[in-house]
């Protein structure tokens, strides 16, 4: 039996009409675009179709607000630095404690360097306190940076609405939509973001290829200088292939959107009710009311989630985890430490990521394998006995550590 | 996805001695809930000559966890307590054929949920003074609170210093950022600046210095706390010096004693200052020195 690929989140795979689309690019379309002869002309062409593709799926107003670059990291790290070198007179950041290390490592960086960041917090089920951020805008704030959906529980943040405050304020807006573009209708004309980060491999395009959108009229430095490529704004010979790629499949994310919003959702609805139901202390984390229609990250309490990982790959089935051990870190994911979720289930949270391409019959071998899964790994955790958790888990087992 | 060895996949997914042992009489519970690893580890041991008869551990853990807790419980059998406690968290590790250097800590937590149940069915109380730090160096698995005690301890004002002293460094050298980072941390708590480029301080081991002059001078350094011990009881005894580790034998009053961590990691830093190298010290006995010490 074939893998059962339910880490989408984490990256797609390649859609195999956007690998077509690709290929005459490495061969006989193996031009430069910047070249004067006909090489260069088709892929010139080529580059601008993609770009009136992605433009389309976000619907951004002009085709030129879309810059390629190598990845949804640089797009990222140069909309920040970007909207901190053109208003040097503002040396304040606000983002969230649960955003992408893409801005929580750069933030730690610009941190050390002199600027103020300012981290809003979230509740227990991932919401953000707009009032907090209403309080912290000010004349000093440079950019504020706020992930459109998470990309451990799926949940959305109001980036519409605190594109509008930010606005207001006089600070410019990005959002790190890595994990939102092709899942969720957009359209951007008729905001007041300003900068928005994609990804092209989480949209069944190929990995190392990125866009910045750029609203017109938003003052920008490049974090790349060189050659005339993306007018000037990213230097640097196109990605042609990857960009021929990335069009193609924003194209067919925009054509299966319908589908992804029913039929996808109904799956993971499914996955999660069937594992909730047989399985005894689970929950889901993060707002299941407002998330991504594929992501579903269920806490199992009193195990470790690099061991349900193993096992369930043992049944082929991948899937992802917020535990410590997974990430080489000494402390579980900061999403789920922030949403205020306890040491004994954050350890023990899986993210099942669904695509348009997972099926029926592969959410109901997932149902049948993962109960199996957790009663095994239970029978050797302290904290279980029998059917159910030891009568005091915190006192049946409280180990000496400093 | 980790680079595991076939030996601890064997171990994890059949763990061997999993669960509760109805009738033991040594149990060991360590470990930090926030790192995601904990153990509890059960030992039947025949009174008359102190032999484990039979081992089980429970853990709230992950792969390397499981292996490790299994690969120890088998490895113990059949042996005394004291022949156990010679098992050290490297032996683990070589035991299951090696551990990602991110997993080390997990064979770590199998020796100390060993002490810990050695202690319990001594009627001993065990603690663990130990603060693991996020790890920097992947090459050595050293992590940031032993660079930051090595950097304090010894002065030290450059990564090539971190380097002779720890090993951090010594490898790839992706790492510097970060021993850079601590260094300026520690170093402006002494009122000093970090300097790139600052000149190593002399070789971690002088030239010149033989086998025989270290050993003088570690037996001098004890010499001059053992005064100290007597007055609680004790005493120290240097057992063997094997590169950079210094085993001693504690007794007295001291051995296994709630002070006899804080005792030993005292002497270390003595006989670091002394040797101007890196050294870690080892008790021979039941111990309870820190898991920063025993660090491979
Ligand atoms: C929310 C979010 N931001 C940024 C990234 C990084 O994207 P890339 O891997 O293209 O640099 C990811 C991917 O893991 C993500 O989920
Ligand atoms: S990580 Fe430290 S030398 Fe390689």
């Amino acid at each position: 039996m074939e893998g059962i690929y339910f880490d989408n989140n984490a990256t797609t795979r390649v859609d195999e009409a956007v690998v077509e689309a690709m290929l005459p690019y490495f061969t006989e379309q193996f031009g430069n675009p910047s070249s004067m002869h006909s090489f260069g002309n088709k892929v010139g062409l080529a580059i601008k179709k993609a770009r009136m593709q992605v433009q389309e799926l976000l619907g951004a107003e002009h085709d030129s607000e879309i810059i390629f670059t190598s990845c949804g990291t640089e797009s990222d790290s140069t909309a920040i630095l970007s909207a901190l070198k053109a208003q040097p007179e503002r040396k304040e950041i606000i983002t969230t404690t649960v955003e992408h290390p893409a801005i929580l490592t750069l933030c730690a960086y610009l941190e050390k360097e002199g600027y103020k960041v300012h981290y809003l917090k979230v509740d227990g089920k991932g919401r953000l306190d707009l009032d907090e951020y209403k309080k912290l805008l000010s004349d000093q704030t440079a950019v504020v940076s706020v992930m459109w959906a998470n990309n451990e529980t799926g949940t959305f943040f109001p980036v519409v609405e605190m594109a509008e405050l930010a606005n207001a304020a006089g600070a410019m807006f990005h959002t790190d939509a890595v994990q939102a573009v092709g899942k969720v209708p957009l359209n951007l004309k008729d905001t007041k973001i300003d900068m928005l980060s994609v990804s092209g491999h989480k949209l069944h395009a190929p990995k190392g290829i990125g866009v910045l959108y750029l609203k017109r009229g938003t003052r920008f430095r490049p974090l790349l200088r060189g050659g005339h490529q993306e007018r000037g704004r990213r230097a640097g010979t196109e990605n042609t292939t990857s960009i021929v790629g990335l069009g193609k499949a924003a194209e067919m994310a925009l054509e299966a959107m319908a589908f992804e919003n029913t039929e996808v959702a109904r799956l993971r609805d499914k996955l999660e009710a069937a594992i909730l139901a047989k399985v005894p202390r689970s929950f889901v984390t993060g707002n299941p009311d407002n998330r991504l229609p594929n992501t579903s990250n269920i806490a199992f309490e009193f195990i470790e989630g690099e061991a349900i990982l193993l096992l369930l790959n043992k049944f082929g089935i991948a899937a992802s985890s917020g535990s410590a051990c997974t990430s080489g870190s000494l402390e579980p994911s900061h999403v789920m430490r922030a949403m205020g979720i306890p040491y004994t289930a954050a350890h023990g949270t899986v993210r099942f990521s669904l695509s348009r391409y997972s099926t029926e019959a592969e959410v109901d071998r997932v149902i049948a394998v993962v109960p199996e899964i957790i009663a095994q790994l239970r029978k050797l955790s302290p904290y279980w006995e029998g059917d159910g958790p030891a009568a005091e888990p915190e006192k049946a087992f409280a180990p000496t550590y400093a | 996805m980790w680079d595991y060895s076939d030996k601890v996949k064997e171990h994890f997914f059949q763990p061997r001695n999993a669960g509760v042992l109805a009738d033991a009489n040594g149990v060991g519970d360590v470990g930090s809930i926030s790192c995601g690893d904990a153990l509890r580890l059960m030992l039947k041991v025949e009174p008359e000559t102190d032999i484990i008869l039979d081992a089980h551990f429970q853990t709230f853990g992950c792969g390397s966890a499981i292996a490790s807790s299994s690969a120890l419980t088998e490895m113990i059998k059949g042996k005394t307590l004291d022949e156990a406690l010679k098992v050290s968290n490297q032996d683990i590790a070589d035991y299951l054929d090696g551990l990602p250097p991110e997993k080390m800590h997990c064979s770590v937590m199998g020796r100390e949920a060993l002490q810990a149940a050695v202690a319990n069915y001594r009627g001993e109380v065990w603690s663990d003074d130990h603060e693991e730090g996020a790890l920097v160096c992947k090459c050595f698995a050293i992590d940031a609170v032993l660079i930051e005690e090595t950097i304090r301890a010894n002065d030290l004002t450059s990564v090539q210093d971190v380097t002779n002293y720890t090993k951090a460094g010594g490898g790839c050298s992706s790492c510097h950022e970060g021993i850079e980072e601590i260094l300026v941390k520690v170093m402006s708590e002494r009122g000093e600046a970090f300097k790139p480029g600052t000149p190593a301080k002399e070789e971690a081991k002088p030239a010149g210095m033989t086998n025989l002059q270290r050993i003088r001078k570690i037996e001098a350094v004890l010499e001059m706390v053992r005064p100290q011990l007597k007055r609680d009881g004790g005493d120290i005894e240097l057992v063997d010096v094997d590169g950079k580790t210094i085993y001693v034998n504690m007794t007295g009053a001291c051995a296994g004693c709630q002070m006899e961590a804080l005792t030993l990691q005292g002497i270390q830093q003595k006989l670091m200052e002394e040797l101007k190298e890196f050294i870690k010290i080892v008790p021979t006995k039941a111990g309870a020195l820190s898991r920063a010490t025993c660090h491979p």
